[in-house]
């Protein structure tokens, strides 16, 4: 057991992951109380699509799959506030544009394939140390932002007129939360795979919300789980060598059970 | 000039490409209780959510307290939303809902000030029994007290209420009506309160706002409800049966 942690790759995955874990967390209660949860399954997708065309042109793929996914979740935000558009088939369309460009990409270049494996499904294996370093830089950003905005998202998450009514810029706090939310998509392709990110994002937060009193409870909860998960997930995977985002997201869904369960008994 | 706490001038809200409030023009003095009276979907909560700035009007002028509306202090106007679904999934007691009104922000750790604040916003209401009870748990009469509590929090100038007190069963909703006319008085807070109750309104209130789109009264109670004010309000629904138009008496 103790020889994994003497392993460069796997102290990498293993910091990656505890960070990852607290800021998907941490943004997943806006997620789910916001009822966006499509939102993260839907930017992954448009994630993927940068990826795809990074490993085509030969380029490190968040080079590209970091505006590609801002673009597609401002085009989002922007088409959901024009009501007279029907949002919800615009963004479906727009989501599943991009996942078909990433397909193609990749069929040209049969090469990667191995690389792309990583992104569908997440490999702890490929966290390299440049990716060490925009997962940390990321959730910097996020624990300070996330620290002054806490406040703020979570009011207007409960009623967004009455924060309006006490002078909350709440478009802009949301469009603040949004680039957020897709930064943290992107970033953690890699190690949760793009096919389950919206998991990724939403369990932690779900499992919290069932024993929680208070929405700060659910977030410190939501935090920890994520926490929790990804080590667990992560040294699991290692050990039954299978793709890190899925036992990471089964070891979640585990957690979700059990405390429905202990709750139905108590 | 007199000052007033709310004055529109020709002020007209069009959603799409219905209008729903037509050129209003009303001048609210300080300290006075207005009720506003209308049919469903005769732009009622749109007026409200227009003062609230929530709503950007299509045309016309909004002071209050001869401002602009974005330059009111937050917590200057205390706010009771039409409560017909809150989000019931999201974790809250009522404490935490009183104090988002107070602190503008919803709050993680709370000081002993700021419960004790909420408690004694939640006893003046008559709520304070479930002060620590989650909001998901509360009944729709509750939960509109623990709105009012909320308002008043803030120590507010002027109170926004749409319909408080429906919902709530009879006695409750006396009690309400008289907690708003007290605070009305004692402070000389002016207030604006959406009912469909013309007795409460009857009873409570020195000031009608007749509303169907267009506003068919301003004035003082005692002349609003009259036979010709009430069919003009009311009678576009084409009612084929003869409503008749009176106040019940009030015990
Ligand atoms: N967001 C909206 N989009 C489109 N139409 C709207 C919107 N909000 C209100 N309306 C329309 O505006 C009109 C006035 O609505 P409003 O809610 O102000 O009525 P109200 O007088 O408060 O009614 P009620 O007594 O039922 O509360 C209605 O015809 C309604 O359909
Ligand atoms: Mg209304």
């Amino acid at each position: 057991m103790s020889e994994i942690f003497s392993l460069a790759f796997m102290q990498r995955a293993m910091i990656v992951g505890i960070l990852l874990g607290a800021v998907s967390g941490f943004l997943g209660v806006f997620v789910v109380q916001r009822k966006i949860s499509f939102l993260g399954s839907g930017l992954s997708h448009a994630a993927f699509g940068g990826v795809a065309l990074g490993i085509f042109l030969g380029i490190e793929p968040m080079f590209l799959a970091i505006p590609f996914t801002l673009l597609i979740a401002f085009l989002m935000v922007f088409l959901k506030k024009k009501a007279d558009i029907s949002a919800d088939t615009s963004i479906g369309i727009l989501f599943s544009v991009a996942m078909a460009i990433g397909i193609i990409f990749l069929a040209l270049n049969e090469n990667y394939s191995a690389d792309a494996y990583s992104y569908l499904f997440g490999s702890i294996l490929n966290v390299s140390v440049f990716d060490l370093a925009i997962v940390a830089a990321l959730s910097l950003i996020i624990a300070i932002v996330g620290k002054i905005y806490w406040g703020r998202w979570a009011y207007s998450t409960f009623d967004a007129e009455l924060a309006r009514t006490s002078k909350l810029p709440v478009e802009t706090d949301e469009y603040i939360l949004t680039l957020l939310i897709s930064l943290l998509i992107v970033v953690s392709i890699k190690v949760v795979g793009m096919l389950l990110l919206g998991a990724y994002l939403v369990i932690p937060a779900a499992t919290a919300r069932i024993v929680s009193r208070t929405f700060f409870q659910m977030t410190l909860l939501s935090v920890l789980l994520g926490i929790v998960s990804s080590i667990g997930g992560l040294i699991l995977s290692y050990f039954v060598d299978l793709p890190s985002g899925a036992v990471i997201i089964l070891l979640q869904a585990i957690l979700l059970i059990a405390l429905l369960i202990t709750k139905e008994i108590k | 000039m007199p000052d007033f706490a709310i004055k529109t001038s020709n002020l007209t809200v069009e959603i799409g490409n219905n209008i729903i409030l037509d050129n209003i023009n009303v001048e609210i003095n300080k300290g006075d209780f207005v009720a506003i009276v209308g049919p469903n979907g005769s732009g009622k909560t749109t007026f409200l959510k227009a003062l609230l700035n929530i709503i950007k009007p299509t045309a016309g002028e909004i002071k209050i307290f001869g401002k602009n509306l974005d330059e009111i202090e937050a917590g200057d106007i205390g706010y009771v939303p039409q409560i017909k679904t809150i989000d019931r999934s999201f974790p809250a007691n009522a404490i935490e809902l009183v104090l988002s009104g107070v602190r503008n922000r919803w709050l993680g750790v709370k000081s002993r000030e700021d419960k004790k604040l909420a408690l004694q916003m939640l006893t003046l209401v008559g709520a304070a029994d479930y002060a620590k009870k989650q909001i998901s748990e509360l009944s729709g009469g509750q939960l509109q007290r623990v709105y009012l509590a909320r308002c008043f929090a803030s120590n507010p100038k002027l109170l926004v209420l749409d319909e408080p007190a429906t919902g709530v069963d009879l006695v409750c909703e006396a009690t309400i009506n008289e907690i708003i006319e007290e605070y009305n008085k004692e402070r000389g807070v002016t207030v604006l309160m959406v009912t469909h109750d013309w007795t409460a309104a009857y009873h409570h209130t020195n000031k009608v706002m007749l509303l169907n789109k267009q506003l068919i009264y301003f004035g003082n109670t005692g002349e609003a409800f009259t036979e010709l004010n009430l069919m003009k309000t009311f009678s576009h629904l084409g009612h084929k049966h003869k409503v008749t138009f009176g106040l019940k008496s009030y015990e």
